[in-house]
């Protein structure tokens, strides 16, 4: 079986800040990580390689700097590492880059895709889900278990908002990770000393250009259009009454409400 | 010359920080007041490959270099220095005897384990009477008549690790008459009969760390446990000794540099006179000057383990680097201390652990003396 990871470098949030006069991230001096859920699915197909002998690739998109993330995915016990790189590629949103690695794994392979939930940095939680689309692959999101592993199908648990589903899911398909699907293992030192001995594999704007549709990569040909980026405003600490019947609390928040003429 | 880190150490390195900000921090300060050191703690260390780092992948090692140990060695000792040394006693002390004096099937057998995170080393040299002046050994080995066994009879103190090693390096003399050049090294399992591990012996610092007194009763070891010939114990000793005066020299530094970032972070919110102390000339004053020096200390500490890996003569570079790095934990824990006030004596911050830990940086591996004497000794005085 070949898994194949899609991981996306990150600012660590933990040491991020926010300009507060143009709203946007200060990301000078920020230590790059790799994003945790994609961390989480890096784990997650380690664990089936020990059980099963799968192979583990791991791919990222984004600009040469990524290659660290990639070396410490080898360096955590992955076999291979693509990064798809490119300035045709730069200012992609996410469904110009679900287009370049869905192109990227068509020429990769793989039985099973797995890619995080969601970025740190941006949040969507599109970018998995639009892989799977344009590949025409079967897909569970939100997966916090992987059951069964077998030659021609997958048995998965996928954490919903007041339970979960038991699925069955044909091979290839793709898989997007939560953080209880599997606790992150350290690089080892070996592991980082055999990460800086491979080679990286660069897939670059020629050898992608067949398979993308032109018009729809980069800034130019991403549809979104990010109109302001701002930070929540600080709300104040709220009033708490305590010890008063329903019938009282009732009243104190009609007053409240009618006093602001929100009813 | 260029002072930067090949980028496998500084993917290392931050190997090395976040593991032990995670794996570490949380239990250092209880460690140390239960004087035991935590098991699970050590497994993890096994399979981040932390304790084979120097060695060879052809037997199991990491095949990373000196420095990259060093770096493990500063990081883990700037949160708790009793890992420092737990650490640093199996790798350069017990393995490196084995690698570097063993034949390859002792290799195979016993170092491989060892540094593929699987078993965990120790180093028997120290006596009750036999410390800087370690011709004073009086552990014996008689070689059995059939020439098959040695039966080993003695008293070690302070080993370190031995209260959960599972290997033994120890060294014994093979022949009274002549001193120091009738010891030998042998290498012994925890399981074998007559080996009895005492208590962990109460100390001021490194209190975490296992070190007990072992008895060697009767022990019979099978003749190929001996590490090269009869009568090379004593160069076998002083070689891994060598080597393991770097590490400390980390381990100083990192136990310097714990302390100094602690302070750092205490003097910025503690305000007196109505204002952080921090912008008061003195503390910046003092943290420069502290700075400064375990910079100082920090590249001798690489200068000797560039030059081990290098192969050149290390052992008086491996020396002053111990030398100065452990004088400098020394006077940078007591400054922060001093820094932080009552806070810094109290044992809610981590500082006045780092106080007591440095102190052993002087003394063992050999004494800041005995550095003096091998610095002095190579300068053709």
């Amino acid at each position: 079986m070949k898994i194949v990871v899609c991981i996306k470098q990150v600012p660590d949030t933990v040491e991020v800040k926010i300009d507060p006069k143009t709203g946007t991230l200060i990301r000078d001096g920020v230590p790059s990580i790799i994003n945790h859920d994609d961390k989480t699915g890096i784990e997650a197909a380690l664990r089936i390689k020990e059980q099963t002998g799968a192979t583990v690739t791991v791919v990222s998109m984004g600009p040469p700097q990524a290659d660290v993330a990639l070396r410490e995915a080898l360096a955590m016990g992955c076999d291979e590492a693509y990064l798809v790189s490119g300035r045709e590629f730069g200012g992609s949103d996410t469904y110009a880059t679900s287009g370049i690695l869905a192109a990227a794994l068509k020429k990769i392979g793989y039985d099973l895709i797995i890619t995080g939930r969601q970025a740190i940095d941006g949040d969507t939680a599109q970018v998995g889900p639009q892989i799977g689309e344009k590949l025409g692959l079967p897909q569970v999101s939100y997966v916090e278990e992987i059951q069964e592993v077998a030659e021609d199908h997958l048995i998965v648990k996928r954490q919903f908002e007041d339970g979960y589903h038991i699925i069955k899911i044909k091979t290839p398909c793709l898989l997007t990770a939560i953080a209880e699907l599997a606790t992150p293992r350290y690089m080892s030192v070996r592991g980082i000393v055999e990460a800086y001995e491979k080679e990286i594999k660069i897939i670059g704007f020629e050898d992608l250009k067949d398979d993308l549709e032109l018009d729809m990569i980069g800034l130019k040909g991403s549809p979104t259009n990010v109109y302001k980026s701002f930070t929540k405003e600080v709300k104040g600490a709220g009033t708490i009454l305590k010890d008063v019947s329903a019938e009282q609390a009732v009243a104190a928040i009609i007053e409240k409400l009618d006093a602001k003429h929100i009813i | 010359m260029d002072f930067k880190l090949t980028k496998t150490q500084l993917l290392c390195q931050e190997l090395f920080r976040k593991f032990a900000e995670t794996e570490i921090k949380p239990i250092a300060k209880d460690m140390d007041e239960a004087e035991e050191y935590s098991m699970e703690l050590v497994e993890k260390l096994q399979k981040a490959g932390i304790f084979g780092i120097p060695y060879s992948r052809e037997y199991g090692g990491q095949g990373a270099d000196n420095l990259t140990y060093t770096l493990a060695m500063e990081e883990m000792s700037k949160i708790d220095a009793s890992t420092g040394i737990t650490i640093s006693v199996h790798t350069s002390l017990c393995c490196a005897c084995i690698n570097e004096f063993g034949t390859e099937e002792q290799k195979q057998k016993f170092l491989r384990p060892l540094v593929d995170g699987s078993k965990i080393g120790c180093f028997g040299l120290t006596e009750p009477n036999a410390g800087t002046d370690a011709s004073g050994v009086q552990t014996e080995a008689v070689l059995s008549e059939d020439g098959t066994y040695y039966t080993i009879n003695g008293t070690k103190i302070f080993t370190t690790n031995s209260g959960f090693a599972d290997t033994f390096i120890v060294f014994a003399l093979t022949d009274k008459s002549k001193g120091q050049k009738g010891m030998s090294a042998f290498i012994l399992d925890k399981e074998m009969e007559g080996l009895t591990v005492g208590t962990n012996i109460e100390r001021m610092g490194i209190r975490a760390a296992s070190n007990c007194e072992v008895a060697y009763e009767n022990v019979k070891v099978p003749a190929d446990r001996l590490l090269a010939k009869e009568g090379n114990g004593f160069k076998i000793a002083m070689t891994a000794l060598n080597g393991g005066r770097i590490g400390i020299g980390a381990q100083s530094v990192g136990i310097a540099q714990g302390a100094l970032n602690e302070t750092i972070k205490y003097v910025k919110e503690r305000k007196q006179f109505g204002k952080p102390i921090s912008k008061f000339q003195n503390t910046q004053f003092k943290l420069a000057e502290m700075q400064t020096k375990v910079d100082a200390a920090r590249l001798m500490v690489w200068r000797a383990a560039v030059a081990k890996d290098n192969h050149e003569n290390y052992a008086p570079l491996a020396a002053m680097c111990k030398l100065f790095a452990s004088d400098v934990a020394n006077e940078v824990t007591r400054g922060c201390v001093q820094l932080m006030g009552g806070y810094g004596y109290s044992r809610e911050y981590p500082v006045e652990r780092a106080m007591r830990d440095a102190k052993i940086t002087e003394i063992y591996e050999g004494t800041s003396e005995a550095m003096k004497m091998v610095i002095s000794g190579s300068m053709k005085l």
